[in-house]
């Protein structure tokens, strides 16, 4: 009988360790998970049974008192700036040009490669997100409306992986030899522009979905909480004056249309 | 091989707002019950502390504390000729799990449906004559009046502490309050929540053309209340994680805030979390159901018998189950017979932004369920003779957060990237503001719930496939509400204002709610609805269906108030006169 794992628990994103996990299959430290496994064979099983790792997603008879241990919450896991865990060399440099380019720098703040949201993807991708851990990712796939929504069989790091390299190939073939981050930014934003309007073609994927997914991404990693790694120093809230995760404004509630006058706070802290 | 536990009096699907009522009504009553959830025990301390309760990134963005689709989802297309696919990554709405339900991450917004809505398709015919309704509307009346379910609104209200101003207690018309409203019984448990600046100025404009804003009904408190089961919730601070959240705070009325601090104090009273029901079994006749079977998270199945199922899973869930139980008659839209699945409706929410250049709206200071609104433009608390559709909702200014990924909005000509966005966004944050409509969706002939022939679940099981769309009469009303909501805020002064109205056909990945209705829906005979006035199965008496699962259509407001209010119904009637003769409750 083949045996399945899913984790049916709201794990939280960041609880892995970066890079642990990037099949999309199985639980990373389960002794069970079979990482030689294929999705096909996955697919083809009718005997399912579940397996968890997690000691939290264990069933459970609750009884008389409410079902408490202390420490049993799952913080959030902080990204620290260092060598790329999902991406190559060669990603992290187009991704960080990207992201330069989708918010540049300005004099009062920091672009989106300054912000980190280069290494906030590098990070995600490396996760649960890249994984698409608790997707529905079964098939049969088929292409559908736009209303029904991605219907990819691809997980997101997989779909960054392939959309790079179309890139690279694309900016090489236009651009005499070069990768993206190394044509002029004027040049980097027409490339930018036509991904979003369907005018520049990508060979094997979709440019127009990998511009919204990286836009999408992109604007994570500079609104997300530090925790992340990316909105470093809080850059993305001190720009628009959001102060992050205070606890308490009831004395400011009714104070309208005055500017609220402390700095932002993250889960970690205060920048220093 | 399944193994079977000893029987229970009572067997709940899924705890969340509906199974800790019904749970709590029935072990007050002497009953032993058990409820089983499919997913984890959930609480402030382990899911949502304050220390790291306010991430967007984590809960709104990823999804954590949702069903994960993985586990459980279903297909969709917009009609009969396309081929459903699967929703692989919730968008649209967002499907809770484990306990507490969609009480954890709700925003609290407390509203009762109007005394119309209840007796929907009988007010329309009357005032405007059967032909004003479109051939394929398959709106019906629910079986019960407002005055039915008053007391039940009551005691969902005075359990959750929910802060508002009453409009009409007895049918005295108060001041302040929604004029529009059906007669209370008294004054809401706390006073209305104190409102930031947008609404106060939303508020302020409405009234100027002759609107009777009023505070919108929240069950984040606005100061702290002990409620009659002796349980005590705190007051809001305003933080701005709400909806999609878990509340850090023990602010939010929820199932852990209001109930199950006591309910799980009693001996005759068992949860077991982490065991997914799979199957409501019936005896030889088909006529009643001795228990239900789950599969817990080693794999192992089990049956639990009783003599009482309670089914109390999300809406969407609710009809997979009884589609997979072979209770009752699927729906057959061709034919337009059978009941399972028919009538499921869902929302049509709009939008106004606004931006303006010498106004702060601190849009963090928020709470999901702050505001003030006006009624004028609800169910039919207007004359919608000249406007050739019917249904509307309510509309206002209700700031329920200011989180930056998801909020953070420029004006439309605004490019989406580079230096001109960044600046964009830095100039609006502060002094834009979004203002809404909440539109209903009425119901339809060719809307509905089935299973899926291609795609299965973890068990092998198909999944459940929606076949939704908008229909002319709920654009026309989205364009209707939009450009009176549009009005007002023009008063409020902004340099730009952008209607937002609906438009186009349903899109799976854009969310505007998670009221899903309809699919077992209650009503006064077994031909057209699965459920009667106290929502007892038709064709199984000792099996009730709880949840908007039973809304024939979906009225112009939010729908937890009234599925409590629906779960106090139905245990009075199990308590006051099943449990005395057990039985249907109504002869056909």
């Amino acid at each position: 009988m083949v045996v399945k794992e899913i984790r049916l628990s709201a794990s939280g994103i960041g609880k892995m360790a970066p890079g642990a996990h990037s099949t999309g299959e199985g639980i990373p430290g389960s002794s069970r998970s079979d990482p030689g496994m294929r999705r096909r064979e996955l697919l083809i099983s009718t005997a399912l049974t579940l397996v968890f790792s997690a000691t939290s997603a264990r069933a459970l008879v609750v009884k008389g008192s409410l079902p408490w241990a202390p420490s049993a919450g799952t913080p959030p896991t902080a990204v620290h700036p260092g060598p790329w865990v999902y991406f190559t060399p060669e990603e992290g440099a187009a991704i960080e040009a990207l992201v330069d380019r989708l918010i540049p720098p300005d004099p009062q703040t920091p672009g989106g490669k300054d912000a980190g949201c280069a290494v906030f993807i590098d990070r995600q991708l490396a996760g649960s997100y890249g994984s698409a851990e608790g997707l529905y990712m079964h098939g049969p796939f088929a292409d559908g409306t736009p209303e029904q929504g991605n219907q990819s069989p691809l997980t997101p790091a997989a779909r960054y992986r392939q959309a790079l390299a179309a890139l690279d190939k694309y900016c090489r073939a236009a651009y005499a030899g070069k990768p993206f981050a190394q044509i002029p930014d004027d040049e980097k934003d027409k490339v930018l522009s036509g991904l979003e309007k369907g005018e520049v073609q990508l060979e094997g994927t979709s440019g127009r979905t990998f511009f919204e997914h990286l836009l999408q991404n992109t604007r994570e990693g500079f609104f997300a909480d530090p925790v992340y790694g990316g909105n470093r120093d809080m850059v993305g809230w001190k720009m628009i004056g959001f102060p992050g995760a205070r606890y308490d404004y009831r004395d400011w509630v009714e104070r309208h249309n005055e500017r609220y006058p402390l700095p932002p706070v993250g889960i970690a802290g205060r920048p220093e | 091989m399944t193994r079977k536990l000893p029987a229970a009096d009572v067997v709940i699907v899924g705890l969340g707002w509906t199974g800790s009522i019904l749970a709590h009504e029935l072990t007050g009553a002497g009953l032993n019950v058990v409820a089983i959830e499919r997913g984890p025990w959930r609480d402030t301390a382990t899911d949502f502390p304050p220390a790291y309760a306010q991430d967007e990134l984590r809960y709104r963005i990823r999804h954590d504390l949702f069903l994960r689709p993985e586990q459980l989802t279903m297909t969709f297309r917009n009609n009969a000729n396309q081929t459903a696919l699967p929703i692989r990554s919730w968008g649209s709405f967002m499907p809770p799990n484990g306990v507490g339900g969609g009480g954890v991450h709700w925003n609290a917004e407390t509203w009762r449906f109007l005394p119309s809505d209840f007796e929907l398709r009988t007010h329309l015919v009357r005032r405007y004559g059967e032909k004003f309704l479109p051939e394929d509307m398959t709106i019906q009346d629910w079986g019960i009046t407002y005055d039915d379910l008053e007391p039940h609104y009551d005691k969902f209200e005075y359990l959750c502490g929910t802060s508002g101003k009453a409009g009409n207690i007895k049918g005295q018309i108060q001041a302040g309050g929604n004029p529009f409203e059906g007669a209370r019984s008294r004054e809401y448990p706390t006073p209305p929540q104190k409102q930031p600046y947008g609404p106060t100025l939303f508020a302020q404009a409405a009234q100027e053309m002759g609107y009777k804003p009023f505070p919108q009904p929240s069950g984040n408190l606005s100061q702290a209340y002990t409620n009659p089961l002796g349980v005590t919730i705190g007051p809001c601070t305003y933080c701005g994680f709400c909806e999609w959240f878990g509340c850090g705070n023990y602010s939010k009325a929820s199932p852990q805030t209001t109930i199950l601090p006591a309910l799980i104090r009693r001996p005759n009273f068992e949860a077991r979390t982490q065991c997914e029901v799979s199957k409501i079994n019936l005896d030889k006749s088909g006529k009643r159901a001795t228990g239900v079977t789950y599969v817990d998270t080693s794999g192992n199945e089990w049956e639990q018998p009783a003599d009482l199922v309670l089914l109390c899973a999300f809406q969407l869930f609710n009809v997979h189950l009884l589609l997979h139980s072979g209770i009752g008659k699927p729906y057959d839209p061709r034919a337009g017979e059978g009941v399972i699945g028919r009538n499921y409706s869902y929302q049509v929410t709009s939008s106004v932004d606004a931006f303006f250049d010498d106004k702060i709206f601190n849009p963090f200071i928020a709470s999901g369920s702050i505001g003030m609104c006006i009624d004028e433009f609800n169910g039919d608390n207007f004359d919608h003779g000249p406007h050739g559709f019917v249904g509307g909702g309510y509309m206002g200014a209700v700031q329920t957060n200011g989180r930056p990924i998801q909020t953070a909005r420029t004006p439309q000509a605004t490019p989406r990237w580079g230096a001109e966005w960044k600046k964009a966004v830095a100039k609006s944050y502060l002094s834009s503001y979004e203002a809404v409509t909440h539109g209903g969706c009425y119901s339809y002939r060719d809307v509905y719930l089935d299973l899926d022939p291609t795609y299965t679940d973890r068990f092998g099981r198909k999944l459940m496939r929606l076949t939704f769309d908008f229909h002319e009469n709920e654009l026309k009303m989205s364009t209707y509400l939009t450009d009176r909501l549009a009005e007002v805020v023009q008063k409020m002064g902004p340099r730009q204002l952008e209607k937002h109205p609906r438009r186009g056909h349903y899109d799976v990945t854009v969310y505007q709610t998670t009221h899903t209705c309809g699919g077992a829906i209650m009503g006064v005979e077994p031909k057209t609805s699965a459920l009667n006035r106290y929502l007892q199965s038709w064709d199984v008496p000792n099996l009730f269906v709880m949840g908007a699962t039973a809304f024939p259509q979906n009225p112009g407001y939010n729908p937890t108030d009234t599925v409590g209010a629906l779960a106090y119904w139905a245990a009075d009637a199990i308590v006051n006169r099943y449990l005395k003769s057990p039985g249907p409750l109504v002869q056909i």
